[in-house]
């Protein structure tokens, strides 16, 4: 009977690593310049999967080696001081190799890049909405406490750098391709998080603080964004759509829409129709 | 005691040094001590201050509530596969995986393994009568039970419990957009606050036991690795859990006077679009001090398992445990570490940059000792004498999906490949490993292994290997998939499990919900198993495993309360003298002094 636990004991070795190899589920295509934490994801896939596969197999030989018969040989040896030195080093080695490629990864995560483009993500519950500089390429300052129905991202009214910066109030978010973007990443309530699985970046907004990545779209298309940091009932449902195109498309799109300053006279003639239309 | 006392072991300890080989066993530095003796049906079956009997106590109610935290769990998975079904609405949802979550990681494995195993062995294992504060200890379960029913009690208030996740983070669990934010929070956070109080208690009994009880020749070194693994949990537990403790303590005034301690100004859409009247709190304030707790918390659970598995293997392989004195020092080394790595749960809350440098490095160091125990356990079953008992292959199955959730930490503690899987499925696959399954593959294998110490009667084998095989094979097939599902990038807490344009996954969620409700179902046969070997199972002879601590020395089995009868037992070895050499049985109790085995050539411990 003890060899069905061995071969039970193989199976969830070998199993492992033919579910591994043979899953369908797996990255999405990479669409941005993060190969370098596929890489490292990859380099600790081998790694952590030959020690996997190797002190599984060697658990396996021990049970079948080694099953109960009453006359049996043990070895009594409490230590064995010199092959615990050689694990230890070894595990030590094993550990450097995978701390530095996340080192170095994480390294290049957190300096942006000069020149990059800024963009304002504003999140709330449950959506996204954009900013994006104007001619100036310089975002206005903002505080919470500016945010009304007229001026919904708090801009400063007094910044000039402000009255031209695009506002994006919808879910859906274009970029151009090939140019590096910084995300500033802001909420006006509670902890989100903006991913978009194909870009392998994230980080979390939190009310109060302005957050940060950068990356560069590598491939055009249409990506989902999603939000993964729970926040509150509506957290499943905070989807919205980032759009990598092609400079022209981009041009186009970017030409639609309005600025700042258009939103603010709008809603002046706005605020009169309705003055007027309950006078 | 009796007067006889002293004269006892002036006896032993002269028969002893006429012997003496080596170990050496101090003479009793203080006289036995009487105990108190129940008077009364109430004082003996309820209010018991019998630490035995109060883990058991702790065992039944944890384990209890364990129930609850399952049956949420089915109810997530049945809503994650069948939406169409409609179990759950999204504040329920967010509601069970907060209960779920809390429940099984603080209310069940905590409870189970410092209240209840550490009750029920380290008086037994140390040879000493009970806890030093039975009183005390008494007092620990009942305001731990009063804590679960607090915790309970939430989902009968107004908004029902709190659905901010386990994690608890403002402002979210504040504001309107999150169910149970106000009653349901302030029940969370007293219950938290009870089992604290409670947990100080009881932590404080079973540091103190081991530092101060145990009988004569019972050092430090020759302390039964489970005795370790729960010791120095308990150390770590009562130095983390005041972090729990003030950074609840706080929220609760953020929740019910307004403060603002978490708090920023925020605009709550949920709240209408007002603007909620607080400023300048930091949310990340909290997160550091729930992850100072959060981090050491799942060593709380481990520890002790390593501790427990390392005896089963031992007693069940036949030999000695691997290099014992490297054991105990992984279980300090890996206990001092986490307390530095905590932020290694915070790579991507928008902390300052820099720190990702160090916590990625403390927290892959971690590997080093973990990696020890590893190697250690296989090299324990090499060249061993292998049974092939239920604990046993509990043991093995938590070896096999430890390692598994061990290495897939590498993925999650080293923060560049973190900012791609935090937050997924990835991170619900490791933790479940880690610190769901691979402890409650211990537990279960503890119970197999110690039910007739504390029945006197053995848990039948054949429901035992049915009841082995579903869960471990279930629970593997149960987690191992969602790694993929969140190399993907599907998120974890979502409602609505997002499917992936990529390659969809409705297919692997049925087949994950179904498994699950088999396993839960298969419990039923263990729990049939407990009810009715207690009863009516097979008689167990005494000391059936053929182990050395010295939990089997005790004169009656089970135990009576005192454990030792007239006198207390002397230490002259380690608990791991498995098939030595020259001696005439493939063991040697610990209690079994030099002369009696005069051609045994153990090794002095
Ligand atoms: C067969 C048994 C179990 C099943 C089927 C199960 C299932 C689940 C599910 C479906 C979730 C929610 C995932 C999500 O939406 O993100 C979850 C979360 C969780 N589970 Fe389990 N679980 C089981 C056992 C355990 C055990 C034994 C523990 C003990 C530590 C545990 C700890 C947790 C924690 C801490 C969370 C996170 C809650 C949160 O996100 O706030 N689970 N589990
Ligand atoms: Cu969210
Ligand atoms: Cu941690």
């Amino acid at each position: 009977m003890n060899i069905f636990v061995v071969i039970l004991f193989l199976a969830v070795v070998v199993g492992t690593v033919l579910f591994h190899i043979l899953s369908p589920w797996w990255f999405t295509p990479l669409a941005s310049n993060w190969s370098s934490i596929d890489n490292a994801i990859l380099i600790t896939f081998w790694v952590t999967g030959f020690v996997f596969v190797a002190l599984g197999l060697f658990l396996v030989y021990c049970l079948w080696k080694y099953q109960y018969k009453k006359n049996r040989k043990v070895e009594y040896k409490p230590e064995n001081k010199s092959l615990e030195a050689i694990l230890v080093v070894v595990s030590a080695i094993g550990v450097i190799a995978l701390l530095a490629p996340g080192l170095s990864v994480w390294n290049d995560y957190i300096k942006v890049p000069k020149g990059a483009a800024k963009v304002e993500v504003l999140s709330y519950q449950w959506g996204w909405n954009f900013r994006l500089p104007g001619e100036d390429g310089a975002l206005g300052k903002t505080s919470i406490h500016n945010i009304t129905d007229d001026n919904p991202y708090g801009l400063d009214l007094n910044d000039p750098n402000g009255k031209d910066d695009l506002l994006v109030q919808d879910a859906d978010l274009h970029l151009q391709v090939g140019v590096d973007v910084e995300f500033l990443l802001r909420s006006i309530d509670v902890l989100h998080n903006f991913y978009v699985p194909e870009f392998r970046a994230k980080m979390d907004m939190v009310p109060g603080m302005i957050t940060f990545y950068w990356f560069t779209p590598t491939k055009t298309g249409e990506y989902e964004i999603l939000c993964a940091e729970l926040c509150g009932t509506g957290h499943y449902a905070m989807l919205g759509t980032v759009v990598v195109e092609e400079e022209s498309d981009y041009s186009n799109w970017l030409a639609q829409q309005t600025s700042f300053e258009q939103i603010l006279a709008q809603n002046k003639i706005k605020n009169k129709t309705i003055q007027l239309a309950e006078k | 005691m009796p007067e006889g006392d002293g004269y006892d072991y002036k006896i032993e300890a002269k028969a002893y040094t006429a012997s003496s080989s080596g170990a050496s066993v101090s003479p009793a530095e203080s006289p036995d001590q009487e105990l108190y003796h129940s008077k009364s049906w109430w004082t003996t079956y309820v209010f018991s201050q019998d630490a035995k009997y109060i883990g058991i106590q702790y065992f039944c109610a944890a384990t209890a509530i364990a129930v609850l935290g399952l049956v949420l769990s089915v109810l997530m998975r049945v809503q994650l596969a069948y939406p169409g079904l409609n179990v759950l609405d999204p504040s329920t949802y967010y509601q069970a995986i907060t209960m779920h979550g809390m429940i099984m990681v603080i209310f069940f494995l905590t409870a189970l393994f410092l209240g209840g195993f550490g009750n029920f062995l380290i008086p037994l294992m140390c040879g000493a009568r009970d806890m030093v504060f039975p009183y005390v200890n008494m007092m620990s379960f009942w305001i731990f039970l009063l804590s679960l029913l607090v915790l309970v009690a939430s989902y009968l208030v107004p908004g029902g419990p709190t659905g901010a996740g386990w994690t608890l983070y403002p402002p979210q669990v504040i504001t309107a957009g999150t169910p149970g934010n106000l009653w349901g929070l302030v029940l969370m956070l007293v219950s938290i606050v009870l089992f604290v109080v409670g947990f100080t208690m009881g932590g404080l009994n079973y540091v103190i036991t081991v530092l101060q009880a145990r009988t004569r020749g019972m050092t430090l070194m020759r302390m039964p690795l489970s005795v370790w693994g729960i010791f120095v949990a308990t150390i770590i537990a009562l130095l983390a859990f005041p972090a729990l403790l003030v950074g609840g303590l706080m929220l609760l005034l953020d929740t019910v006077l307004g403060t603002s301690f978490y708090m920023p100004a925020i605009i709550a859409t949920s709240n209408f679009g007002n603007e909620v009247s607080t400023e300048g709190g930091s949310p990340l304030l909290f997160q550091h001090l729930f992850w100072f707790f959060g981090h050491p918390e799942v060593y709380i659970v481990a520890l002790p398992a390593f501790g427990i598995v390392s005896d089963l293997i031992s007693v069940h392989a036949r030999r000695n445990i691997f290099g014992y004195r490297m054991m105990v020092w992984a279980i300090i080394a890996i206990a001092a570490l986490s307390f530095i790595v905590w932020a290694h749960h915070m790579y991507i809350a928008g902390f300052t940059p820099w720190f990702g440098f160090f916590f990625a490095s403390t927290t892959l160091m971690i590997a080093i000792p973990t990696g020890i125990k590893m190697y250690n356990w296989l090299l324990t079953l090499w060249r061993g004498n292998i049974r092939f008992t239920v604990p046993m292959l509990f043991a093995l199955a938590f070896f096999i999906t430890f390692l598994n959730g061990g290495l897939t930490g590498m993925f999650m503690g080293n923060v560049g490949t973190d900012i791609a899987l935090s937050d997924t499925y990835f991170v619900v696959a490791h933790f479940h490993f880690t610190i769901g399954i691979a402890p409650v593959l211990v537990v279960f294998g503890a119970v197999y292994h110690w039910f007739p110490l504390a029945t006197g009667r053995m848990l039948d084998e054949g429901l035992g290997k049915i009841h082995f095989w579903i869960t471990f094979v279930g629970a593997y097939m149960i987690y191992f998939p969602m790694h993929y599902q969140g190399l993907q990038g599907v998120p974890r807490r979502y409602f609505e499990m997002y499917n992936s344009s990529q390659a969809s996954s409705s297919g692997l969620n049925e087949f994950i919900t179904i498994v699950t409700i088999v396993v839960a179902l298969s419990q039923l046969i263990f729990f049939y198993n407990i009810i009715n070997s207690a009863r009516a199972g097979k008689k167990a002879k005494k000391n059936p495993w053929d182990a050395n601590s010295l939990e089997w020395q005790t004169p009656e089995m089970p135990p009576k309360h005192g454990n030792w009868g007239r006198t207390l037992p002397v230490v002259y070895r380690w608990p791991y003298d498995f098939n030595v050499p020259g001696a005439s049985k493939d063991y040697i109790p610990q209690n079994v002094s030099p002369s009696q085995v005069r051609g045994a050539k153990a090794e002095r411990t």
